[in-house]
C-alpha cells in the first residue's frame, strides 16, 4: 500500500482552469473521499492521479516516486468507473484477468486470482457471464474485482455507486467499507454525495471551483467547518445560515445553525411553518422566520406541527457557527455565550 | 370508423411503398428479364412481358468473354481495396474519435468534400502518375485507385462507430496496461464489429460497382466485370440481351452479397440517425 502526494497540483482546459495549485498528502491505508458539487474538479483530480490527463504543473507523487510521467498501469493504481467501463465482449473471468493477461502472467496464476477476487465478492457463480447480463450492483462488483486482482497500491474510484438505485447504494457502500477494511488498502473515493463521504471517509477533501476548502475527518468537517461553504456542503438537511445581526453578534458576519440543533419551545425566535416532511423516525420542518428568512428544523420522532402554526425556536449556542464577512469561520473562543432569551 | 381508416391508410402506404420500390428496382428487373430473351425480343419497339426465356445470351458471353477472370479481378481489387482502405482508416478514425484536435472537424469535412470531385478532375495527373510507376492495367493500380477512393467514407463512417464506444472502456484497458495497438485489437475493433463489418460491406459494393478508373486504368489483364459490361457495347454495335446478359453476371455476386447482408448495411447507413 502506499501514500500519495500532490504537491501544486495545476490543470488547464484552455483558459479555463480546473484544478488550482492543489497541496494533499493521502495517507496510506486510509480511505480519503473527495467531495464536491459538479465541477468542482474532484472527478478531474483523480484522473490526474490515475494518469489518465496530464498534469499542467505540480508534482504527484506515489511512495516518494514522482508519477507524473509514468503512463497510467504503470503507476500501480487501479480505477473503478462510474460507468463500471466494463469490455461488454468479455465474460466476468475474463474481465477480472485482462490486465493480467497483458502483464504476462501465466493462466493458472490469473486464474487463482480471479477465483479470490470472486470469492471476496460473491462472483463465483458468474465468472462466465456477460456483462450485459449482470445487474447494476454485480457489475459493480466485477468492477472492483477487475482492480482488486491488480493488487493495487492505491485504488481510485469515481462516483462507482451513483448508477445504483437508492437501497443498493446503502449495501455496496457497506460492502465497500468492509472490503476496505479486509483489504487495509489505500483509497481515494470520489463522490458529490455528502452522505457517502460521511459514513465512508478516514478523511474527507472538501473541493470546490478546483481548491480544496477542508480536509479532515468526517466529524471534524461536522464540528468544525472551516468556511460558509464547507459548513453548508457537509449535513444533511443543510446548515441554516441567519444575519448575525440576529442573535446580535457584532463580530460575525452571518451565523450557521445545523437543524438539528434547533429546538421548538414556548419562548424564542418567532417562526412560521409552512410544510413538514415526515421521515417516520425524524421529521424536517420548513419555516420562515419573522424577519423573512427560511430555517429548517430537524426534530425526533413524529412531529406534530402543522403548516401556518406559529412556532418558537431555541438554539443551543454551543452549536452556533459563526462566520465574517468573507465566509471564513471565526474560531470559537470568540463565541459569545449565547442565550435564549437574546435571541 | 377509425378502425377502417387506419387500415385504409397502412393499404395506401403500402402501396405507395411497393409503387417507389418497383420503380427503383425496375432498371434492374428489366435488365435481368431482357438478359433471358432473344436479341429480336429485346430491341422490340413493343416490350414482351411474356416470352419463353433463353440461355443463349448466357452461352454467347461466356464464349466471347473469360466471364471468370473479369470476376476475379472484380473480386480482388474490391476485397483488397477495402482491406488495404481499412489499414488506414482504422488508425486514422481512431484519432479522430478519441484523440480529437480542433481541426478534426474540418478535416472529416474537408476529406467527404473530396468524393464531391467529379473523379475526371484527377484523371491525367493520375493516368500520368500510373504510367512512370508501370501501374496501368494493373490490379494493384486499380485497387490502390479504389482504396484511395473510398477511404473518405470509411474514415467518416468508421469515426461515427468509434464514437459510439464508451470512451471510459478504452479507458479502463490504458488502466489495466494497454498500449494503443492493445486498445485498438483488443477493445475497440471487438466492439465496434458490427460498424467495421458494414463500412466494409459498402466499401467492396463501391469498390465493385466503380467504373470510371476501371475503363480508363486497365485494358485487358487487370480489367474488372464494370469493363467486361462495357466491352460488350462495342464494337460490333449494340447487343442488349447479350449485353443484359454479361450486366447480370457482372452484378449478380454483388446483389445476393447486399441481399444477404441488408440488415447489416441498413444498420451500418442509418447508424446515429436515430436512437
Amino acid at each position: 500500500m502506499a501514500t500519495v502526494e500532490l504537491k501544486q497540483i495545476r490543470k488547464s482546459y484552455g483558459d479555463h482552469e480546473i484544478i488550482r495549485g492543489i497541496d494533499l498528502t493521502l495517507n496510506d491505508q486510509e480511505l480519503t473521499v473527495f467531495v464536491g458539487p459538479s465541477g468542482c474538479g474532484k472527478s478531474t483530480l483523480l484522473r490526474l492521479i490515475a494518469g489518465l490527463e496530464d498534469i499542467d504543473s505540480g508534482d504527484l507523487l506515489i511512495d516518494s516516486l514522482r508519477v507524473n510521467d509514468i503512463a497510467p498501469a504503470r503507476r500501480g493504481l487501479a480505477l473503478v468507473f462510474q460507468s463500471y467501463a466494463l469490455y461488454p465482449h468479455m465474460n466476468v473471468a475474463e474481465n477480472m484477468s485482462f490486465s493480467m493477461k497483458l502483464a504476462g502472467i501465466s493462466k493458472p496464476e490469473r486464474d487463482a486470482k480471479v477465483l479470490e477476487a470472486a470469492r471476496i465478492l460473491h462472483l463465483e457463480d458468474l465468472l462466465d457471464r456477460k456483462p450485459k447480463d449482470l445487474s447494476g450492483g454485480q457489475r459493480q462488483r466485477v468492477a472492483i474485482g477487475r482492480a482488486i486482482v491488480r493488487n493495487p497500491k492505491v485504488f481510485l474510484f469515481d462516483e462507482p455507486l451513483s448508477n445504483l438505485d437508492a437501497a443498493l447504494r446503502v449495501r455496496m457502500r457497506l460492502e465497500l467499507t468492509t472490503l476496505h477494511r479486509k483489504l487495509a488498502a489505500t483509497m481515494i473515493y470520489v463522490t458529490h454525495d455528502q452522505v457517502e463521504a460521511m459514513t465512508m471517509a478516514d478523511r474527507i477533501v472538501v473541493l470546490n471551483a478546483g481548491r480544496v476548502e477542508q480536509v479532515g475527518t468526517p466529524m471534524e468537517l461536522y464540528r468544525t467547518p472551516r468556511n460558509l461553504f464547507v459548513a453548508g456542503f457537509i449535513g444533511s438537511p443543510k446548515m441554516n445560515f441567519l444575519p448575525a445581526t440576529l442573535l446580535a453578534d457584532p463580530h460575525a458576519h452571518t451565523v450557521g445553525i445545523r437543524p438539528e440543533h434547533i429546538g421548538v419551545a414556548d419562548e424564542g425566535l418567532p417562526a412560521t411553518v409552512q410544510l413538514v416532511e415526515h421521515l417516520g423516525s425524524e421529521s424536517y420542518i420548513h419555516a420562515q422566520l419573522v424577519t423573512g428568512e427560511p430555517i429548517t428544523l430537524r426534530l425526533n420522532g413524529e412531529s406534530t406541527l402543522t403548516p401556518d402554526q406559529t412556532i418558537h425556536l431555541t438554539f443551543d449556542p454551543q452549536h452556533v457557527h459563526r462566520f465574517d464577512h468573507e465566509g471564513n469561520a471565526i474560531e470559537p473562543v470568540h463565541k459569545p455565550q449565547l442565550k435564549n432569551s437574546q435571541l | 370508423m377509425a378502425a377502417s381508416n387506419k387500415i385504409t391508410r397502412k393499404l395506401a402506404m403500402t402501396a405507395v411503398a411497393w409503387l417507389v420500390a418497383l420503380v427503383i428496382a425496375f432498371p434492374a428487373l428489366w435488365l435481368i428479364l431482357t438478359s433471358f430473351k432473344s436479341e429480336t425480343e429485346a430491341i422490340s419497339r413493343v416490350p414482351h412481358l411474356f416470352f419463353t426465356p433463353t440461355l443463349t445470351n448466357y452461352a454467347a458471353v461466356q464464349q466471347q468473354a473469360s466471364y471468370l477472370h473479369f470476376a476475379a479481378n472484380s473480386v480482388i481489387v474490391s476485397v483488397g481495396s477495402t482491406l488495404f482502405a481499412l489499414l488506414f482508416a482504422i488508425p486514422s478514425a481512431y484519432t479522430m474519435a478519441f484523440a480529437p484536435t480542433k481541426s478534426t472537424r474540418s478535416t472529416l469535412l474537408w476529406m467527404l468534400s473530396t468524393k464531391m470531385m467529379p473523379p475526371v478532375g484527377a484523371l491525367v495527373p493520375v493516368y500520368l502518375i500510373f504510367r512512370d510507376l508501370s501501374l496501368l492495367d494493373t490490379r494493384t493500380g486499380l485497387l490502390l485507385v479504389d482504396a484511395l477512393a473510398n477511404l473518405p467514407i470509411l474514415i467518416w463512417m468508421l469515426y461515427t462507430f468509434f464514437k459510439e464506444v464508451p470512451r471510459e472502456v478504452l479507458e479502463a484497458g490504458r488502466m489495466d496496461g494497454a498500449g494503443p495497438l492493445r486498445e485498438l485489437w483488443n477493445l475497440l475493433l471487438p466492439l465496434s464489429l458490427p460498424g467495421i463489418v458494414s463500412t466494409s460491406l459498402l466499401a467492396i459494393i463501391l469498390a465493385w460497382n466503380e467504373a470510371f478508373w476501371s475503363l480508363t486504368l486497365t485494358a485487358a489483364k487487370a480489367a474488372p466485370l464494370t469493363a467486361f459490361i462495357a466491352s460488350f457495347s462495342s464494337p460490333e454495335g449494340l447487343f442488349y440481351a447479350k449485353l443484359s446478359a454479361a450486366s447480370t453476371m457482372a452484378i449478380a455476386p454483388i446483389l445476393i452479397l447486399g441481399w444477404l447482408s441488408q440488415k447489416q448495411l441498413v444498420r451500418g447507413l442509418t447508424f446515429g440517425a436515430v436512437k
